[in-house]
């Protein structure tokens, strides 16, 4: 069956369901159980238009729940006529969904859930499984962002940067089990810039195709780390790297720069360099001060200390990291590395060892301790 | 962002109702459990419960013993600081709501009806690596 059909008509049949005057809530979940029964029937008899059998199937689906709810409310049923499908605002309605789904109502993990069933088509037990959670702890949480989304106009949903920020939040996830989450972000990402003329959409949709295009490289088959510096720069995905490329030149020619656009930039400037000795430092740190300009995060002066560190040698780069707050995850890690570019090896290898205690993930810990042992090795001679 | 709530039979700071469990009255006991089902269903009502698990106290200590040898076990041992007694997993938005749930989780009743105050230890699990690290 066609997976990537089924999930590209979702938001199209919840927007059809609603304009007959079903509510959101309703209609997405009539909609989710015509997906499963497409998944458990398409495989032996796939119909000939998918469309009309997900719609009429949803349509029927929400009738039966409108009906069992009258019942055992014991009031009169509804009118039940199937109205004329209005006019196909598909596109309208794509978007509005994408604005629901990532209301500031609605917390991260619940947006993020939401987005994934309602705009994505993705089912729960698959969310579930991507997000490494139990089926009924994800339902519940998809059940509680609807609720949470029940209260907000279908033709006034919310802006557009939340929506951004919870497309960043599934490519940013990491992990990859039978779903990929990256893969899923791309795929939403492009949608939505068919859909709208935001510049922070391309930019975000650049910012993704460009580090996609090095994931690859960036793992061994054993899970372990490659930094930068060291990636086979042959494995990177050349195609992927011309389309963003040419997504975020087309944004920055608009002259209405953003976070994402400048942090897409810092990525093609990497993506653009043969080896790690002709990355033009001066630039990304350039992109970096920019970035700052427009959001002055701790991380971003974290990063800007690194590329400093590359442009202007170790010493000024530990100037930079000087005015960088010490807590923040990674500090030690960016101190250790800066420290070991300026000789210090000994200091290096205990902020490594440092910064592998502090890490939040598990690549990370392990690429940090390796450094630090690799140092320590260095040291007994 | 997952974390884990660790509950000790031994090795936590003393609770502040420190009674064993076999000294309370049969109907407390049944408080106390009620109290623990009541938390996790409402997590997973919530959608940030992940997993609960309760441990025997009685374990093995068991190591490699060398090419085609059996493993080596050994214990219980008595002196063994640390005692895992079972563990809550939970899936929440920040640091801040896993200290609220695991103070709600330490507030269930044991002995004379009155909270335990137990000590619980909060734990982030170790994510996978973001995909945008720059």
């Amino acid at each position: 069956m066609d997976e990537g059909l089924v999930r590209e008509l979702t938001p199209q049949v919840i927007g059809v369901l609603v304009r007959r005057g079903a509510d959101f809530a309703a209609a997405e979940d009539a909609v989710q159980e015509a997906l499963l029964k497409a998944w458990e029937t398409w495989p032996a008899t796939r119909p000939d238009d998918p469309r009309a059998w997900l719609v009429t199937t949803a349509w029927r689906k929400y009738l039966d729940s409108v009906r069992s709810d009258a019942a055992r409310r014991g009031r009169e049923q509804r009118a039940e006529l199937e109205p004329a499908p209005g006019p196909t605002e598909h596109t309208d309605d794509t978007l509005r969904l994408y604005l629901l789904c990532a209301h500031p109502s609605l917390t991260p993990a619940s947006a993020v859930a939401l987005t994934l069933r309602a705009v994505g088509g993705l089912t729960t037990r698959q969310i579930a499984e991507a997000y490494l959670v139990p089926e009924a702890t994800m339902a519940q949480r998809i059940s509680r962002a609807k609720r949470a989304a029940a209260d907000v106009r279908w033709d006034r949903p919310g802006d557009l940067s939340t929506v951004l920020r919870v497309l960043y939040l599934v490519f940013n996830e990491g992990y990859t089990g039978n779903v990929d989450l990256t893969a899923e972000a791309i795929r939403l990402t492009r949608q939505l810039a068919a859909l709208t003329n935001d510049v922070e959409v391309a930019g975000l949709l650049a910012l993704m195709l460009l580090h996609q295009a090095r994931r690859g490289a960036r793992t061994r088959p054993d899970g372990t780390l490659v930094p930068l510096a060291e990636q086979d720069r042959s494995r990177w995905d050349t195609a992927l790297i011309a389309e963003g490329v040419v997504v975020l030149q087309a944004a920055l020619a608009r002259d209405r720069l953003g976070e994402y656009q400048a942090q897409a930039a810092i990525a093609a400037l990497h993506a653009d360099a043969r080896s790690v000795e002709e990355t033009d430092w001066v630039q990304i740190v350039g992109w970096y001060d920019e970035l700052l300009g427009i959001t002055d995060s701790p991380v971003v002066r974290l990063n800007r200390a690194v590329a400093v560190g590359e442009a202007d040698g170790a010493r000024a780069g530990l100037a930079a990291l000087a005015d960088v707050d010490a807590t923040l995850p990674r500090h030690a890690a960016v101190s250790a590395y800066l420290h070991e570019k300026d000789g210090n090896l000994a200091v290096a290898a205990r902020q490594y060892a440092d910064a592998a205690r502090a890490a939040s993930n598990l690549a990370e810990r392990d690429h940090l301790t390796r450094q630090a042992a690799r140092l320590n090795e260095k040291l007994r001679g | 962002m997952k974390y884990l709530l660790l509950k000790h039979y031994r090795g936590a700071p003393a609770a502040v109702n420190d009674v064993p469990m076999d000294q309370w009255t049969p109907a407390e006991i049944d408080a106390h459990m009620a109290y623990m089902n009541d938390w996790a269903k409402r997590l997973e009502g919530t959608g940030e419960f992940v997993d609960g698990q309760a441990l025997s106290p009685e374990g093995t200590f068991v190591r490699y013993d060398g090419e085609g040898r059996p493993p080596v076990t050994d214990g219980p041992f008595a002196e063994t600081k640390d005692l895992i007694a079972g563990w809550m997993v939970i899936d929440v938005d920040s640091y801040e709501r896993a200290i609220e749930l695991a103070g709600e989780l330490s507030a269930a009743p044991g002995a004379g009806g009155k909270p335990i105050h137990e000590w619980l230890e909060v734990r982030p699990f170790l994510t996978y690596t973001p995909t945008v690290t720059e």
